[in-house]
């Protein structure tokens, strides 16, 4: 409850937490800051090589360079676009198949040791066969990216979904109710919450997947500057790749982040 | 005339690969049109196993269930049924709750949802209509719950502890309030409960059973006089007490 005029221990207490905010964000801050300033002292200072180890101030001449001729743009659109991809097709056949599992017990059982075994079967073991089965192209990259996914994405789902409250779904039978009824009043509304974490956890996954199969089988994407580079030796590039791609999977996370919060209930 | 509801007979087994469990044996009884029914008993008696059977979720493996003469798979008489908990949608609003049985008989429209408004508007929940379920109490919850199942127009209502839920308080104020709506809308009733004064107080006739498989025990008709009587004003008259002891050794001695 909001009071009109907060008392003066209130005012004290919100000061405080005010405070201690401000104070986390400056540390945050300063902890990139004082890390970044080691990293450059040490490499100007010639404790650790530069060319090996890079430095803050090449990583960001190669980003500027990469700017003005564009071509960072290409490569971070096109891991970022592989990745939305590979996500709705993941959380697309997640939940299709989990439904499917849910809607017959047979069916699930029958798949159940399979899909155990998939979902623990290390992914990037699949890349070498996927790329002479489907070539040297993105078909690969979303192919690596899906399977990294999305039995994962099944088996949560599925899980979630058999865990639905049994009493619920007697009151949709005793309201005369079929089972698609189950499906679309219980079963999915309820598991929304379950949805969006899945998803969070599968955006992340999914962008692990496209870098996979962009260090086989492509010629652009973040992915491919980091292959290209480490074998070039350009490690400016390497680290700078790497830096946009954590860049890259916070933005990622954060617009899951926001579609929760908006169609929280 | 033809009672509301008639059992005859009933029996019902659980199966598992452990074996076969009796859950319920021969249970015959009658609810006459507009009667309040108690059914009392121990706990694993099989009391929501018979109102399964009674909504027709399960089918008895021996015995018929009659609703106004027919038996029970092929009626079309509407049943209400009110779970232990008021299970309302967190993700819909009061009146999207209310609507729920209508929108899966796909008889919701515009008249159905102004009587529904009525109704929540009757019962105090006019106000909550696009409230969320977190921000109502627990007893206009279970008030929601029941336009939920009025809403069907049932002509028998199943009540499986509806208020076990609640704090004490809280359950007979709902207890009271929910019997009285019940009473006032003369539908047939079949309360059922393990809390003696509860059914004493709301119903018209208990009925006792025996624990696992769950038999026929005896029936207490419980009279307080002609006139309806709250369950509240039941509680503090002196008849209660004679019915307590009455049902109360009927579930203690063991034969």
């Amino acid at each position: 409850m909001i009071e009109t005029h907060p008392s003066l221990a209130q005012q004290e207490f919100i000061e405080k937490e005010k405070q201690h905010r401000r104070n986390v964000r400056f540390l945050r801050l300063m902890l990139l800051v004082l890390l970044l300033s080691i990293w450059e002292l040490c490499a100007r200072l010639g404790i650790i090589n530069d060319f090996i180890f890079s430095s803050p101030t090449r990583v960001t001449m190669t980003f500027i360079d990469m700017v003005k001729d564009h071509s960072i743009f290409v490569h971070t659109g096109v891991t970022v676009m592989e990745t939305l991809i590979s996500f709705v097709l993941v959380v697309g056949f997640g939940l299709l198949i989990s439904i499917l599992l849910w809607s017959s017990r047979s069916i699930s059982e029958v798949l159940e040791p399979y899909l155990v075994m998939l979902n623990s079967l290390p992914k990037s073991a699949l890349a070498p066969i996927l790329i002479v089965w489907l070539g040297n192209n993105i078909k690969t990259i979303i192919v690596a990216s899906i399977s990294v996914a999305v039995f994962g994405c099944i088996m949560t789902l599925h899980t979630g979904f058999s865990q639905t409250d049994p009493d619920k779904i007697k009151l949709i039978y005793s309201l005369g109710g079929t089972k698609k009824d189950v499906l679309l009043k219980v079963l999915l509304p309820s598991s929304i919450p379950l949805i969006i974490s899945n998803m969070k956890v599968n955006i992340g996954l999914c962008l692990v997947g496209v870098i996979i199969g962009e260090f086989l089988a492509a010629n652009k994407g973040l992915g491919y500057l980091i292959i290209y580079g480490s074998q070039v030796f350009k490690m400016d590039l390497v680290v700078m790749s790497i830096v946009i791609l954590c860049i890259v999977s916070a933005i990622l996370y954060q617009g899951i982040t926001i579609l929760e919060k908006k169609i929280k209930f | 005339m033809k009672p509301k509801l008639e059992v005859r007979g009933v029996s019902y087994s659980y199966h598992s690969l452990e074996g076969e469990t009796l859950a319920l044996s021969d249970i015959s009884f009658t609810a006459e049109n507009g009667e309040f029914l108690a059914i009392v008993g121990p706990s694993g008696c099989g009391k929501s196993t018979l109102l399964s059977l009674l909504s027709g979720l399960l089918t008895p493996d021996t015995g018929e269930i009659l609703i106004d003469g027919v038996s029970q798979a092929e009626s079309f008489s509407n049943i209400g049924y009110m779970l232990q908990r008021d299970h309302l949608f967190e993700w819909r609003t009061i009146m999207g709750n209310a609507e729920l049985g209508l929108e899966i008989q796909k008889k919701l429209d515009s008249t159905s949802k102004e009587k529904l408004h009525q109704m929540l508007l009757t019962y105090g929940l006019g106000n909550f209509e696009q409230a969320k379920p977190s921000e109502l109490s627990g007893g206009m919850r279970q008030r929601a719950a029941l336009v939920r199942t009025l809403a069907l127009e049932p002509d028998l209502l199943l009540l499986d502890e509806p208020f076990s839920a609640l704090d004490y308080q809280t359950r007979l104020s709902v207890c009271d309030d929910i019997s009285s709506i019940i009473k006032s809308t003369h539908k047939t009733a079949i309360l059922i409960t393990h809390d003696l004064s509860e059914a004493i107080s709301v119903a018209d006739r208990v009925i006792v059973l025996t624990s696992r498989p769950g038999r026929m025990k005896a029936i207490v008709p419980v009279s307080f006089g002609d006139d309806y009587i709250r369950p509240l004003m039941r509680r503090n008259m002196p008849e209660f007490s004679v019915f307590f002891n009455q049902v109360w050794k009927e579930l203690q001695n063991h034969d």
